[in-house]
């Protein structure tokens, strides 16, 4: 409500402007509605995903042929990477979470540039769809796993230039919302909020665009290399013509690797603001909160050789890498001591989001603890390429990534739709999910110690029990996901009006009506005290 | 939204900086012709550096602008520099 | 959403926002650069000789006319900020032309390699060895690249001197104008490194 003119000014979702109907959407420079676009098409991908998973995962319930054939299992694994990665779980928290919630956490009302943010989406539809065209025209689907490895890559007779342009478009994307975000934090931050009031989830993001600027390009032009082969013969990666595919890989997974810290950033930054809100207690060591999310975008940068251990790198090459994954483990470990140090004597309100951020803090541990035994060199030769390293990055970005946007989904719920979802379906979905999830991919560490490779579609009898009860898992965890998923559907109609503020949050969103109007503030707020105030 | 006082450069200052690029340049033909080994490449791209410090200070008005922008260009710099770095350690001990 | 554009307009947002996308293109290029220097350390006798056949007078030529057409955009936002509308458009249309000229150099330059089949995927250049094949691989697709900045470069330019002429941008307005001088300045700035690493290391 206006408190000049005592109207109560309609939300976003009612705001009437220039267009109506779907172009009232997709038309639109608001933040919070190109935040609900990508919402609905990210979820729609990650379904995609999820069910190319599903059957992946059935075909390999028992050795041999079960449902598909072997070159149809290569396309699977390729297109679950391809639509998982670059759809999914990269644009994700901060194509949603960071486009609903930043300028209003920040005292702004809007992106420093509305409409760039409308073309990132616009980019982002462009995107996916080169990706689902490389999946139907032409050769057959590609199958070269979603790293595209030369020289593979350019002598597959499948469909690689619709992929490899699409996964260049999206990068494309998410390079202007990282931008978009740093000069929004740079030159919108309402009055008084110095850079060290800023709330955490902020900060994430900010960190987060740095890595999306510097590092994204460098796949822009490796993917443009790779089509500079297939279609020139160019020879960069070509060993017949002098090329080296590992200078492919070093190329690759420089981008690559800093890409997991978009993903987990700002996933970090959201369990940030839940654990406060949820201990009502200001964070544990703020500035140490902020130093590490620097510090892993910066230190991250420099650890990709980790993914090449087996490749044929030089022994300088080797442990230079390694002692570069260790210290980047160490903000991480700051984080999660932090996040106790939080919890610790505060005021638990024990919510569903709540139960997300706290099963976040496991899975992301127990993958993070197999990220170490990876960056072990002597280990690393027995398990790189085995099922324990797709145990070890589920856990660690479904889980962390997955786990921290399905908890931002409910802490942020109330704010976004101005309802409240059901409780009792919500955490019924979160335990099924839970329950699936351990069972999915906790078998897998143990398949891929004793031996099992990843991307083969069959497999020795010896695995087999270990895979059977793998894939019953990922029933439990698709049961989860469609009660999750439902319930936050249902709640749009049948959920009670949420107010402005139903968790006590301190931050500035839960000073705006729920759903917030369409300029965020009637006035830009002045801010005094820091971003958790609790006494 | 207050206007700055924006700062104006002179058009002098740009023709002295572009006779000086040019200088720069067939400099940089003329010592390339001697052969000096390795060291060519090294001294190549020192005055390409020097060159664009230049570019960057006056064309670009880096001189006269936030130092954070300035930071933020030296840190890009280095953030690459480092990478080819490390993808050396690679190359050169295989 | 905004009624009022000028309560909302913020230069140095645009600014920053420009240089953050410098950035970006930086790192294309480094990508490049990177491979560049792995081959180079590979190959640094085939390099040595292959840069033998390149055009040092005209690579020069190009470089000064960038350095040129720098000096001359720099110089129309000066003209610009001074209300000297005649000279700014005079300056953009000098800058227009020589980047066009840049792009008549190239086209001869490539054409020449061309027709002694000197090109990527080409049998001639396969059978005179992988330092040839990589330096000319490099060679076409860095100078490529750049090209295709430059054609962006321009069309820039060509906006915002019509806006300019229209009297859509003026020393009230002009983060558009100094922008597109920031991308121009910025190939410029690449090809200050591509001259010596492609022509220079004989």
């Amino acid at each position: 409500m206006n408190t000049q003119t005592g109207i109560v000014e309609p939300s976003f979702l009612e705001h009437k402007g220039k267009y109506t109907g779907i172009f009232s959407w997709i038309f639109s420079t608001d933040h919070k509605r190109i935040a609900l676009l990508y919402l609905f098409s990210i979820l729609s991908f990650f379904v995609v995903g999820a069910t190319l998973g599903l059957l992946m995962k059935f075909e390999l319930i028992a050795p041999g042929k079960t449902i598909m054939t072997p070159e149809a299992y290569n396309a699977f694994f390729t297109l679950h990477g391809i639509v998982m990665i670059f759809a999914v779980v990269i644009p994700g928290l901060p194509a949603v979470f960071g486009n609903f919630l930043l300028p209003i956490m920040i005292g702004a009302k809007d992106v420093a540039f509305p409409r760039l943010n409308l073309l990132s989406w616009y980019l982002y539809v462009a995107g996916v769809s080169l990706v689902l065209i490389s999946q139907f025209a032409g050769q057959g689907p590609p199958d070269t796993g979603w790293t595209f490895y030369a020289p593979y890559s350019f002598r597959t007779a499948g469909n690689m230039l619709p992929a490899v342009f699409g996964a260049f478009v999206l990068g494309f994307s998410s390079i202007l919302t990282g931008l978009n975000f740093l000069v929004t934090m740079h030159r919108m931050r309402a009055p008084g909020m110095t850079w060290l009031k800023m709330p955490l989830f902020p900060w994430t993001l900010y960190a987060t665009g740095w890595v999306q600027l510097l590092a994204t390009p460098i796949i822009g032009i490796t993917l443009l290399m790779i089509v500079a082969e297939r279609t020139l013969h160019i020879g960069f990666f070509d060993p017949t013509l002098g090329g080296d595919p590992l200078l492919y890989q070093h190329l690759f997974w420089t981008y690559s690797h800093p890409a997991v810290y978009i993903m987990i950033l700002p996933a970090m930054g959201a369990i940030s603001e839940i654990i406060t809100t949820f201990a009502h207690k200001t964070i544990f060591g703020y500035k140490f909160m902020v130093v590490s999310a620097l510090a892993i975008a910066f230190v991250g940068y420099f650890v990709w050789g980790h993914h090449m251990f087996t490749s044929g790198m030089s022994g300088t090459a080797l442990y230079t890498f390694s002692l570069l994954t260790f210290l980047v483990a160490i903000p991480s470990a700051i984080k999660v001591f932090n996040w106790i140090s939080t919890m610790h004597q505060g005021s638990l309100d024990l919510q569903t989001p709540f139960f997300w951020a706290a099963a976040f803090i496991f899975v992301f541990m127990v993958g993070g603890f197999s990220g170490l035994i990876l960056g072990s060199l002597a280990a690393n030769v027995h398990l790189h390429n085995t099922h324990f390293v797709v145990a070890h990055f589920h856990f660690i970005v479904f889980g962390g990534t997955g786990f921290a946007f399905f908890g931002a989904m409910h802490y942020w719920y109330p704010k976004i739709t101005g309802r409240m979802y059901d409780t009792r379906w919500a955490n019924i979905g979160l335990v099924l999910f839970f329950i699936g999830f351990i069972t999915l991919y906790g078998p897998m560490f143990y398949l891929g110690f004793k031996g099992m490779p990843r991307r083969y579609y069959d497999y020795d009898e010896v695995f087999h029990a270990g895979n059977i009860i793998s894939t019953m898992g990922s029933w439990v965890l698709y049961s989860g996901l469609a009660v999750i998923i439902i319930n936050l559907f249902a709640s749009l109609k049948g959920g009670i009006k949420a107010p402005a503020d139903p968790w006590g949050g301190k931050t500035l969103e839960w000073t705006v009506p729920s759903p917030p109007p369409v300029e965020n503030f009637d006035e830009i707020p002045v801010i005094t005290k820091g971003p958790y105030d609790y006494q | 939204m207050e206007k700055e006082k924006d700062h104006i450069i002179p058009y002098r200052t740009f023709l002295y900086v572009l006779a000086l690029l040019i200088a720069l340049t067939l400099t940089s033909v003329a010592i390339t012709q001697i052969y000096l080994g390795t060291l060519t490449v090294v001294i190549a791209l020192l005055i390409a550096a020097v060159k664009s410090s230049f570019v960057l200070r006056i064309f670009m008005h880096l001189k006269f602008e936030n130092k954070i922008i300035s930071i933020a260009v030296v840190a890009v710099v280095l953030v690459l520099a480092a990478v080819i770095f490390i993808t050396f350690l690679d190359y050169l001990y295989r | 959403m905004s009624t009022t554009p000028e309560l909302h307009r913020d230069d140095q947002a645009s600014k920053i926002g420009m240089w953050f996308f410098l950035f970006t293109e930086m790192l294309l290029f480094g990508g490049l650069f990177i491979v560049y220097s792995i081959y180079r350390f590979r190959n640094a006798e085939a390099f040595h000789q292959a840069a033998h056949e390149l055009s040092i007078p005209i690579g020069t030529i190009n470089t000064i006319i960038l350095l040129i057409s720098s000096t001359t955009i720099a110089m129309s936002v000066t003209a610009i900020q001074k209300k000297d509308k005649k000279l700014a458009l005079i300056l953009l249309c000098t800058t227009i032309v020589l980047g066009l000229a840049f792009l008549v150099n190239k086209y001869f330059e490539w054409g020449a390699h061309l027709k002694e089949h000197i090109y990527p995927g080409s049998s001639v250049l396969a059978l005179r060895g992988q330092g040839d094949v990589l330096f000319y691989g490099l060679y076409f697709f860095m100078t490529g690249l750049h090209a295709l900045h430059i054609i962006i470069g321009l069309i820039f330019i060509a906006v915002i001197t019509r806006m300019i002429y229209k009297d859509k941008l003026n020393s009230e307005s002009y983060a558009l104008h100094e922008n597109s001088g920031l991308y121009w300045h910025l190939v410029d700035l690449i090809w200050i490194f591509l001259f010596p690493l492609f022509y220079l290391i004989t």
